[in-house]
């Protein structure tokens, strides 16, 4: 085999090599594909796996942690949650509707694949700027390809996040996330365990569409893109919502020894990942799969990326009702082979054997990085920036009119609004909350759940902007009143052969690992998407964190905005505060630059455990975690939702636009009924946690003085319109 | 009252309905496959919403031809109630059980928010216990749900009083905001001649409890179970 045949497949020589190395002899073409796309970086983590160690990963409630489709989570009664994140960037910059769309898809099958009953979708989305035609399109084709493809299966999109910077112009970034739950004894993993049971392969028929789907996704982006619309896969929600059905119909009648489904890598990741997993082999007969075209050469048939295909390990006397319930939904799985005990792949076609590697080597053979990393030139510059030497700005309110209606902080309703978000009658705090809570019908409690980055603190602090991402998701989950059990993170980067890079994602995975350990949530699965980059610029390092929270009761979920006239208005947590980084530097100086606060992750966790305390003894009516625009921003956001004004009063002497606008972790805006405020501050003292008392709730108007001045009034309707009207403005 | 719910593939408000039958308002349900070819001894039939076998050609055009279809048509003719809520109602349109036709939001994107019904018929058994000019709260989600009649039919169905449901806005007055997908004369909801079937797109089985933001929703069932009351059939526990 010639050397440019591997290098065109992506591999490098040394890895190629090693894949002699480990044969034992040279690959057929057919073996050397699939080695590519299993030794591609989406799907090997050659570049991260060393980094990924870091994370903590197991806990009391963890039941299966990252390796599997998705993670496991011991929520009580016996019942389990089960969610991962997912990227699909790439496909999304070439064809939104159909890249989002799969997206959705696949994040939807590796949730029921483990067995579990999937309920709500979340999605974390990043775009360049809005006043770019065609980044108005991909935002459109974005929301319109996860809601077409979530409606349709009939499962609600629940939460998510959008911001939009100009390093994410023609990369965006696209996470899908699902959660489900299932009872805990019905866990289903991806092995192809016990010799002689059967191979089924199940769902729409196989095309060329989507392959090498894995080696596009670990490349960066060019002009020549557009080209690789052909490695987009094609969504079908429906035959989505079948295999949905048939397959946890099957689980639910113990008919399956194992479950994986068939996405990144096609038929090649799912039979050497659930051969590999079991430390089985495989033998199958390719003229069995069910193809969509005449024609296609075995390799096309081993690595399509054909959406909606599931790989089912029956025992061979249970296979006549498998093929039964199938048939119920209008499904007819293929019999393709069996599970073997030789620890090989081995594929025929039209009679010859065509492929015959080792199960371990392809799916896990892979060599591990360790790149180089280097701090990049842009670092300490950018560290050295100073925003209090800015001129304070003349009219606070103009200002916070500006942020509000900034499309980063903006209300989302025209992306939500497109989204089934109530399908399933269980969403108790949908979109606009600071986490969205699902609630079990079967056990009466809840999960929380939200989806949290920030791409600026990580470009300037990796390793700060790491720590801050996990508190921030899991401070939200606190702020609802819920328990943090798990996180999965999706992790999107430049490209990690250039040092520079590899130090952001080092970093970055580093402050996450230590957030985790210190807040003692585990990371249960995730994802990775290197090479975010076109024409050679990188997005910003953002690692995009999911977190699931458990509330023992539904109905005790903490509200996230002002409820009632005369409510005590407090802040509590962390002093810290910087405009470095800040989304008033960005919207207002244009500008991103200097240092975000530093965080304290003792206080961190203090703070945490003390809101849910506070909410599950009713003792507040709101608690709105203070993220992007700081204090003003979350004042008036807590005034918009429920429609009540407020009066607060900021300390003499501080600088106002710190005090407005700075940002700083560890900090929650809570009110609380007069009555009550005692009980609850000589609590917070007890807690040793800072308190402030602000102001009052009430009338239709928010009002900011400053020792004894006011520096900002305006009506509750102008901070509405500002607050509401901005997509519609820009996208219509 | 003993409710079966059809399900067709890719019916997916299913549970919603039965959740809502079962854990809410205490009644009997059960699901009716789309296969079946019979509806059972029933007193209410319920076309859920979804996306049935994927809505990829006119929502409802294939789900109209199901085997149970028929079924639920003779079911009609012979005086049952039958209610189609959103992909339900489409199917309804499709199989020529109730006039007129859904068609794509004014807008083209799909729509899911809370909107206000007005009640403009209280004579039906979809609506008695609500009184007339009552406003409702009650969810939408869909894509396709711009009402549509020719002008001779809509003059027809008026005077036959067969719009059960226009959106209004909070105060109860039928305007262009409050129309949410460019339904003609802001129609939400309809009935047949003989106001035994009956078809609206917004969801009141997702209204029916307090944490879900409204329990408007309810008086259409409580409506249902007032007359199935009235003539002595199978009001349960």
């Amino acid at each position: 085999m010639s050397e440019t045949t591997w290098r065109k497949l992506g591999l490098t020589d040394r890895e190629y090599d090693q894949i002699t190395g480990q044969m034992g002899r040279e690959p057929n073409l057919v073996e050397l594909n699939m080695y590519s796309v299993m030794w591609s970086e989406h799907c090997s983590y050659k570049h991260s796996r060393s980094s990924l160690r870091l994370f903590p990963t197991e806990g009391p409630r963890v039941v299966q942690g990252p390796g599997e489709n998705a993670g496991v989570v011991d929520i009580g009664d016996g019942w389990a949650a089960v969610f991962k994140i997912e990227s699909h960037n790439h496909p999304s910059a070439v064809e939104p509707y159909q890249g989002a769309a799969t997206g959705v898809g696949g994040i939807l099958r590796d949730i029921f694949t483990m067995g579990a009953r999937p309920v709500a979708f979340l999605n974390s989305l990043r775009f360049g700027n809005l006043d770019d035609a065609r980044v108005r399109y991909l935002l459109d084709g974005v929301v319109a390809g996860i809601g077409g493809y979530g409606n349709c299966v009939g499962i609600p999109t629940v939460a998510g996040e959008i911001y939009f910077e100009s390093c994410y112009q023609g990369n965006p970034l696209v996470n899908a996330m699902c959660v489900g739950v299932m009872p805990l004894k019905r866990l289903v993993l991806g092995k192809a365990s016990g010799e002689g049971n059967l191979l089924l392969l199940v769902g729409a028929r196989t095309g060329r569409d989507g392959i090498h789907g894995v080696t596009f996704a670990s490349e960066e982006l060019s002009e020549a893109s557009e080209e690789r619309r052909p490695a987009v896969q094609v969504g079908d929600p429906f035959m989505g919502k079948l295999l949905l059905e048939a397959t946890l119909e099957t689980i639910e009648r113990d008919l399956v020894t194992g479950v994986q489904d068939l996405g990144g890598a096609g038929l090649t990741c799912a039979l050497t990942e659930t051969a590999s997993r079991a430390g089985s082999g495989v033998e199958v007969d390719l003229d069995q799969v069910s193809l969509r075209e005449e024609g296609m050469h075995p390799f096309e048939i081993l690595t399509s990326e054909s959406q909606e295909r599931m790989l089912l390990i029956v025992e061979p006397e249970k296979l006549e009702s498998v093929k039964e319930v199938f048939k119920r939904w209008g499904l007819k799985p293929a019999v393709l082979g069996r599970v073997t005990a030789d620890g090989m792949v081995t594929a025929r076609y039209k009679g010859e054997e065509v492929v015959r590697v080792p199960a371990q080597s392809v799916a896990g053979g892979s060599p591990v990085y360790e790149p180089e990393a280097k701090v990049p030139e842009y670092y300490s510059r950018l560290s050295e920036f100073d925003p209090l030497k800015l001129p304070e700005p003349d009219n606070y309110g103009e200002v916070l009119l500006k942020l509000l209606s900034a499309p980063d902080i903006a209300s989302k309703e025209w992306v939500w609004r497109r989204y089934d978000y109530m399908v399933r009658t269980s969403t108790v705090q949908g979109p606009g909350g600071d986490s969205a809570v699902i609630r079990l019908r079967e056990t009466g409690k809840a999960l929380a759940m939200n989806v949290d980055g920030n791409g600026r603190h990580c470009y300037l602090d990796p390793y700060l902007g790491g720590m801050l991402v996990v508190a921030e998701a899991t401070r939200n989950l606190s702020c609802s009143g819920a328990l943090p059990v798990g996180i999965t993170d999706c992790l999107n980067f430049g490209n990690p052969e250039k040092p520079e890079i590899f130090w952001q994602f080092r970093r970055c995975v580093e402050g996450m690992a230590e957030a985790c350990r210190v807040l003692e949530v585990p990371v249960v699965g995730g994802n990775v998407s290197f090479y975010n980059e076109v024409e050679g610029e990188a997005i910003y390092p953002t690692p995009v964190v999911g977190a699931v929270g458990l509330l023992e009761d539904y109905r005790q979920q903490g509200r996230s905005y002002f409820s009632g006239e005369g409510d005590v208005i407090c802040l509590i947590g962390s002093g810290e505060l910087s405009l470095g980084g800040s989304q008033y530097l960005k919207t207002i100086h244009e500008k991103t630059a200097g240092k975000p606060a530093g965080i304290d992750l003792q206080l961190e966790k203090v703070l945490q455990s003390f809101l849910r305390s506070l909410i599950s003894k009713k003792l507040i009516n709101s608690a709105h975690d203070l993220s992007d625009g700081g204090l003003a921003v979350a004042v008036a956001e807590s005034c918009l939702a429920g429609n009540c004004g407020a009066e607060i009063k900021l300390a003499a002497g501080n600088v106002p636009v710190n005090e407005l606008f700075g940002e700083g972790p560890s900090r929650v805006l809570i009110s609380v009924p007069a009555t009550l405020f005692g009980e609850v501050e000589s609590y917070c003292n007890e807690m040793e946690l800072p308190l402030k008392r602000l102001g009052i709730t009430g009338g239709e108007v928010l009002i900011i003085r400053s020792g004894g001045d006011i520096i900002l009034k305006l009506a509750l309707s102008d901070i509405n319109r500002a607050y509401e009207e901005v997509f519609s403005c820009i996208m219509e | 009252m003993k409710s079966g719910i059809v399900v067709f593939p890719g019916s997916n408000c299913d549970l919603d309905a039965y959740h809502l039958l079962r854990d809410v308002l205490n009644e009997e349900a059960e699901y009716i496959r789309h296969d079946a070819g019979s509806i059972g001894d029933v007193d209410l039939v319920i076309l859920p919403g979804g996306f049935s076998y994927g809505d990829y050609l006119r929502s409802g055009a294939i789900a109209r031809f199901s085997r149970i279809m028929p079924a639920v048509a003779e079911f009609a003719a012979s005086g049952g109630l039958v209610l189609g809520i959103c992909n339900g109602f489409q199917v309804l349109t499709e199989a020529g059980l109730l006039p007129g036709a859904l068609i794509r939001n004014r807008h083209l994107q799909f729509r899911c928010s809370q909107v206000y019904l007005r009640v403009e018929n209280t004579a039906t058994p979809f609506t008695c216990a609500a009184d007339r000019d009552n406003v409702l709260q009650i969810p939408i989600a869909h894509g396709d749900g711009s009402y549509y009649a020719p002008r001779e039919i809509l003059k027809d169905m008026e005077e036959k009083n067969q719009v059960l449901f226009r959106y209004v806005n909070s105060s109860g007055d039928i305007t262009e905001e409050a129309n949410p997908n460019g339904s003609i004369g802001n129609i939400a909801g309809v009935c047949n001649e003989s106001g035994n079937v009956a078809g609206l797109m917004p969801h009141p089985e997702r209204a029916g409890e307090k944490i879900m933001g409204s329990e408007d929703g309810l008086v259409i069932f409580r409506s249902l179970l007032q007359h199935l009351g009235k003539e002595g059939v199978g009001a349960s526990v």
